[in-house]
C-alpha cells in the first residue's frame, strides 16, 4: 500500500468520473500536437523551398494558377518557346541558366504521368555561340557573393532533380523520376516505347517528395513533336544566381515579356505562408481550449471526487494522514490524468498528422521529441493548476467529518 | 492518559452559538475504561473529537501524557493519532475500494512500513479478529459485523495506545456487538486506554466508569452509581 496504489485503487473502481476531463485533455492535446506538426514541417519545407530555389524565377502563362511550384507548369496555357530566347538575347545580368519546359500528361505503363519536354543546356550555348549572344555568366550580377560560385558543377543527368536544369539530352533519350521508375520498373540503360518511337533511359533521378517524381523527361523539341503543339513551353525557368539577383530580375522580365507571368518562389510559396500562418494561430486558440476546457473539467471532477470522499478523508486524517498527504492524493490522480490523457494525444495526433498531414499540407511529416515532450508536460501542468484548489479544500477538510454520518 | 483543563467548544452558526462542550478539570488516566454516554446532541463526539486532536477548543487545554495538544502543529498532531490513537466508528469508515487487507494496510502504510511488513502485520491482525479468510473482501462483500472488525484490526495496526471509539456497536446485530465488545475488554486488559461513546446500557456496563455528558457538561461517575438516561 502507498499513495499511488491509492490513487489507481479509487481510480479503477470509478473511471468514469474522471472520463470527461481526461477526454478533454486527450482531444486538446491531440489537436494541439496534430497542428504544431503540420505547421512545423509546413514551414520548414517553405523555408527549404525558399533556400533552394530562392534564386529561381518562373516565367508563366498569364493566366496560369500558383499553389506549387514543382507543378507550376501543368497548367494547359503556353507560352512561345521564343521567349527563351528573348531572355536571351537581353542578357540580363544575373540570368545563370534558362530551363523552358513543356508538359503533357500521358498515360504510362497504366499510370497517368507527365511527360516533360525541357531543352539541355547545351543547346543553348551552340545557340548563343550561333546568335553571337554573350553566354549568360559573361554578365554577372553585380555585388552577388554566390556569383562566384554559380556555374556547371555537375553536368549529370541525375542533378536534374536538384539543379532544375539538364545540361545534355538526345532526341531520343528519357529521364525518369523516381516513382515512374519504380512502377514501370525500368532502369537506366533499358528502352521504351513513347507514341511509337523507341527511348533510351539514360538517367533515373532521386527521390524528391515532390511532383518532380512522377515525370518522364524528355527533349523538348521531341516532345513538341510527338504532341503536334508547335514551338511553345509551359514555362520557362529562370535560374538567377542568387536571391538578390531574382528580386531585380522580376521587373526587368515583366517588362521584357508582357504577356507572360514572372513569379519568384517566394511568391509562390505566399499561400502556402498564410496557411502557417493561420495554423500557428489556431495552435494557440487549441491550446487555449485545452486550458479552458480541459482544466475546467479536470477542476470539476476532483471537486466532486473531494465532495464524495469527505468522509473517507476525515477518516484517513484520523488514521494519520497529514493535510499534504490528502492534497497528493488529489494532485496525484490528476497528474495521472494529465500524463495518461498527454501521452495518448501526443500518441494520436502524431498519428494523425503522419497519415494527414502529407494530404492537408503536401509535406511529410515525422514526430518531433521536444514538441511531444512539451505537449506531454503542458496536459500535466494544466491537470495540476487545475486540481490544485479542490485539492487544497480536501487538504483543509475537517477530520471530524469521520465521525459523521454517511 | 488525557487532562482536560476548562475546555469549552462553541460551535457558531449564522450568528448562533451552541456550547457543545463545556467542562472544568478531569482526567482520564492510563489504562482507563470510560463509556461517554448522555442523550443525543449532549456532546459525546464533540468531546471524542477534541481527545482525538481533530477538534480545537474555544479554550481551555488538553494535555496527552502531559503535553498540551493543541499547542503542536497540525501534522505532529496527525503524527499523534498516527501512533498514539485508535478510532472506531459507529459506520466503520473502511474504505469501500480497498481489500480488508488493503484497508488494515493503510495506517501501516502511513506510518511508514514496508510493504512486506504491511502485509504481513495486516494479515496478522486479520486473523487475530477471526477474519483470516477473508483478507481480499471488499467492505461491500463483508457483512456489518466482519466490516467492523476489519476496522478493529485497522485500529490495531499502530498498536495504540489510546482507542477513541463513537458508538461502536450503534450499527450491529447482537452477536457482532459482543464479538466487539469482547475484543474492547481485551484490548483494556492489554493495557490500553478505552473511551468509548455509547447508547448501549450493556456496553456501557463493561466500562470501569461513566462519562455523563448534559449540555455539553461533563460529569464522571463510578460504574454503577449513574444511571444512563439515554
Ligand atoms: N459542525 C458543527 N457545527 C455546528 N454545530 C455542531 C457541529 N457539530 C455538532 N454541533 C452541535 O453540537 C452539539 C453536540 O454535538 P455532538 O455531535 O457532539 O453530539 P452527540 O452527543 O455526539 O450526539 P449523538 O448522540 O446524536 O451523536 C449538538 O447540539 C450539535 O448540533
Ligand atoms: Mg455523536
Amino acid at each position: 500500500m502507498n499513495l499511488r496504489s491509492i490513487v489507481w485503487k479509487e481510480l479503477r473502481e470509478r473511471p468514469t468520473a474522471m472520463l470527461t476531463g481526461l477526454l478533454a485533455i486527450f482531444l486538446g492535446v491531440a489537436a494541439l500536437v496534430a497542428i504544431r506538426h503540420v505547421t512545423v514541417f509546413s514551414e520548414q519545407e517553405v523555408a527549404q523551398q525558399l533556400s533552394t530555389l530562392g534564386a529561381n524565377i518562373l516565367i508563366l502563362p498569364k493566366n496560369a494558377t500558383l499553389q506549387d511550384y514543382y507543378s507550376a507548369d501543368l497548367s494547359e496555357a503556353t507560352l512561345p518557346e521564343s521567349h527563351a530566347s528573348t531572355i536571351l538575347m537581353a542578357s540580363l545580368p544575373g540570368v545563370e541558366k534558362l530551363s523552358p519546359k513543356y508538359c503533357v500528361p500521358i498515360d504510362f505503363a497504366g499510370k497517368q504521368t507527365i511527360l516533360t519536354g525541357i531543352l539541355p543546356q547545351e543547346e543553348f550555348e551552340a545557340k548563343s555561340a550561333w546568335q553571337s549572344v554573350s553566354m549568360f555568366s559573361k554578365t554577372k550580377h553585380v555585388g552577388c557573393a554566390k556569383a562566384e560560385s554559380c556555374g556547371p558543377t555537375d553536368n549529370s543527368p541525375e542533378s536534374l532533380a536538384s539543379r532544375r536544369s539538364i545540361e545534355k539530352l538526345d532526341a531520343h533519350e528519357l529521364v525518369l523520376g523516381a516513382d515512374v521508375a519504380t512502377k514501370s520498373n525500368l532502369k537506366s540503360g533499358s528502352s521504351t516505347v513513347l507514341f511509337g518511337e523507341q527511348f533510351r533511359i539514360v538517367a533515373v533521378l532521386p527521390s524528391t517528395g515532390t511532383v518532380d517524381d512522377g515525370r518522364i523527361f524528355g527533349h523538348l523539341h521531341t516532345i513538341q513533336r510527338l504532341a503536334k503543339t508547335g514551338e511553345v513551353v509551359s514555362a520557362i525557368e529562370v535560374l538567377g544566381c542568387c536571391e538578390d539577383a531574382a528580386g531585380q530580375l522580376v521587373p526587368q522580365l515583366s517588362a521584357l515579356l508582357p504577356d507572360a507571368k514572372v513569379v519568384t518562389i517566394s511568391q509562390v510559396v505566399q499561400t502556402q505562408v498564410g496557411v502557417n500562418r493561420l495554423m500557428a494561430k489556431s495552435s494557440i486558440f487549441v491550446l487555449g481550449v485545452l486550458v479552458l476546457v480541459g482544466g475546467t473539467s479536470v477542476a470539476s471532477s476532483t471537486s466532486s471526487n473531494v465532495r464524495e470522499r469527505r468522509r473517507e478523508i476525515g477518516t484517513l486524517m484520523a488514521l494519520g494522514a497529514t493535510p499534504g498527504l490528502v492534497a497528493r492524493l488529489f494532485l496525484t490522480k490528476a497528474a495521472w490524468l494529465g500524463l495518461v490523457g498527454g501521452v495518448a494525444g501526443v500518441g494520436v495526433g502524431v498519428l494523425i498528422a503522419v497519415v494527414l498531414g502529407p494530404q492537408w499540407a503536401g509535406v511529410s511529416i515525422s514526430p518531433l521529441p521536444y514538441l511531444s515532450i512539451g505537449a506531454v508536460a503542458a496536459a500535466l501542468v494544466v491537470a495540476l493548476a487545475a486540481a490544485f484548489w479542490p485539492a487544497l479544500r480536501a487538504a483543509r477538510l475537517d477530520p471530524c467529518t469521520c465521525f459523521q454520518d454517511a | 492518559m488525557f487532562q482536560l483543563q476548562d475546555v469549552t467548544k462553541i460551535y457558531s452558526r449564522r450568528g448562533r452559538h451552541v456550547a457543545a462542550l463545556q467542562c472544568s478539570t478531569f482526567e482520564i488516566p492510563d489504562g482507563d475504561y470510560a463509556a461517554v454516554v448522555g442523550p443525543s446532541g449532549s456532546g459525546k463526539t464533540t468531546l471524542l473529537s477534541v481527545l482525538g486532536g481533530m477538534l480545537s477548543p474555544n479554550s481551555g487545554k488538553v494535555l496527552v501524557d502531559g503535553a498540551s495538544l493543541y499547542d503542536q502543529s497540525i501534522a505532529r498532531r496527525a503524527e499523534l493519532r498516527r501512533s498514539l490513537m485508535g478510532f472506531v466508528f459507529q459506520t466503520f469508515n473502511l474504505v469501500p475500494y480497498l481489500t480488508a487487507l488493503e484497508n488494515v494496510q493503510v495506517p501501516l502504510y502511513l506510518a511508514g512500513h514496508s510493504k512486506k511488513d504491511q502485509c504481513e502485520r495486516a494479515a496478522e491482525l486479520l486473523r487475530r479478529v477471526g477474519l483470516g479468510e477473508r483478507l481480499d473482501h471488499k467492505p461491500s462483500e463483508l457483512s456489518t459485523g466482519q466490516q467492523q472488525r476489519v476496522a478493529l484490526a485497522r485500529t490495531l495496526a499502530n498498536d495504540p495506545k489510546v482507542i477513541l471509539a463513537d458508538e461502536p456497536t450503534g450499527n450491529l446485530d447482537p452477536d457482532s456487538r459482543k464479538v466487539v465488545l469482547d475484543f474492547l475488554d481485551e484490548l483494556n486488559s492489554e493495557g490500553r486506554t478505552i473511551v468509548m461513546v455509547t447508547h448501549d446500557a450493556a456496553a456501557a456496563e463493561r466500562a470501569k466508569r461513566w462519562l455523563r455528558l448534559v449540555d455539553g457538561s461533563v460529569t464522571a461517575a463510578a460504574v454503577g452509581k449513574l444511571q444512563i438516561a439515554a
